[in-house]
């Protein structure tokens, strides 16, 4: 039995043929632009910081249980896969952060006329990058070097 | 002269299975939209404020953490900052369940799953920023 869905899918051809009306292309057709780059970004940064939360309650239950404990959670944050994700949350926090003011501004209703999407998703990028290089560089400054 | 026969006009762009299913908007989540992006304003300055606090931390030992964390200050914001990463970390986790998982049974045990270890942790958190503030009062 066909889709009852499959009516609205009926139409006519500019020389009268009835045809199925074609649906529009989806990922795999489309050359990424770098907005839907950013786009999926959010998500993948959103759920990334999500995981990132269980190393926040640790650190701070680590801190209240005393040194001990607190000292195994500095042990892991300067081991290689420590700071790797160390590494990731600062990229993703900031990514976030900038994309997530920009969904803000969407939703006031600003920054949606065409000109100034890729320019300002380009900024988004960028300014990921700066933060984060900040962000290290500035750690790297505070333990003296 | 007789009109021609009009073709027949598609007024609800929607399938009749779909209506019967009670497919579409189910007419609300307007106020899920809007805390996530309440909690998201919220995490603007949170956020910021904790980096640069973990920054100014960096080679702390326990005593100069617990110490900072004690700071009436600090702590209620620490309170305000899981507060607001959870409840927004849960509502953004329900919605790319809700945008990706089309199995019923599924989603609903996984946004349940989701929203009892975000409560859990949280209050982890919180239970811990309190050990600390009291501890030192």
């Amino acid at each position: 039995m066909t889709d009852v869905r499959d009516a609205l899918f009926v139409a006519k051809a500019s020389d009268g043929r009835l045809i199925r009306r074609p649906v529009s292309p989806h990922l795999s057709i489309y050359r990424w632009p770098v907005t839907m780059l950013t786009s999926i970004l959010n998500r993948a940064t959103g759920i990334f910081l999500s995981v990132g939360t269980l190393l926040l309650v640790w650190w701070l239950a680590a801190a209240a249980a005393g040194p001990a404990p607190f000292a195994r959670v500095q042990e892991f944050l300067i081991s290689p896969l420590g700071l790797l994700l160390l590494l990731g949350w600062t990229a993703s926090l900031s990514f976030h952060l900038l994309a997530g003011i920009r969904h803000l501004a969407w939703d006031l209703g600003y920054g949606f006329a065409k000109p100034g999407l890729n320019p300002v998703t380009w900024i988004v990028l960028a300014g990921t990058a700066l933060a984060t290089a900040a962000v290290w560089i500035a750690a790297y400054a505070r333990l003296g070097g | 002269m007789p009109s021609p026969a009009k073709p027949a006009q598609i007024r609800v762009m929607r399938s009749q299975l779909g209506r019967a299913r009670g497919a579409g908007s189910a007419r609300s989540g307007a106020d899920h939209w809007l805390a996530e992006r309440i909690s998201a304003a919220a995490l603007i300055p949170l956020t910021i404020w904790f980096v640069f606090a973990l920054i100014s931390l960096l080679g702390a030992d326990q005593p100069q953490v617990a110490a900072w964390a004690a700071h009436p200050l600090n702590a209620a914001l620490l309170l305000a900052l899981i507060a607001a990463t959870f409840h927004h970390a849960q509502m953004g986790l329900q919605v790319v369940l809700e945008d990706y998982s089309h199995n019923h049974g599924f989603r609903t045990a996984a946004v349940l799953a989701i929203k009892a270890a975000a409560w859990l942790l949280a209050i982890l958190a919180a239970l811990s920023v309190a050990k600390l503030y009291l501890t030192a009062h």
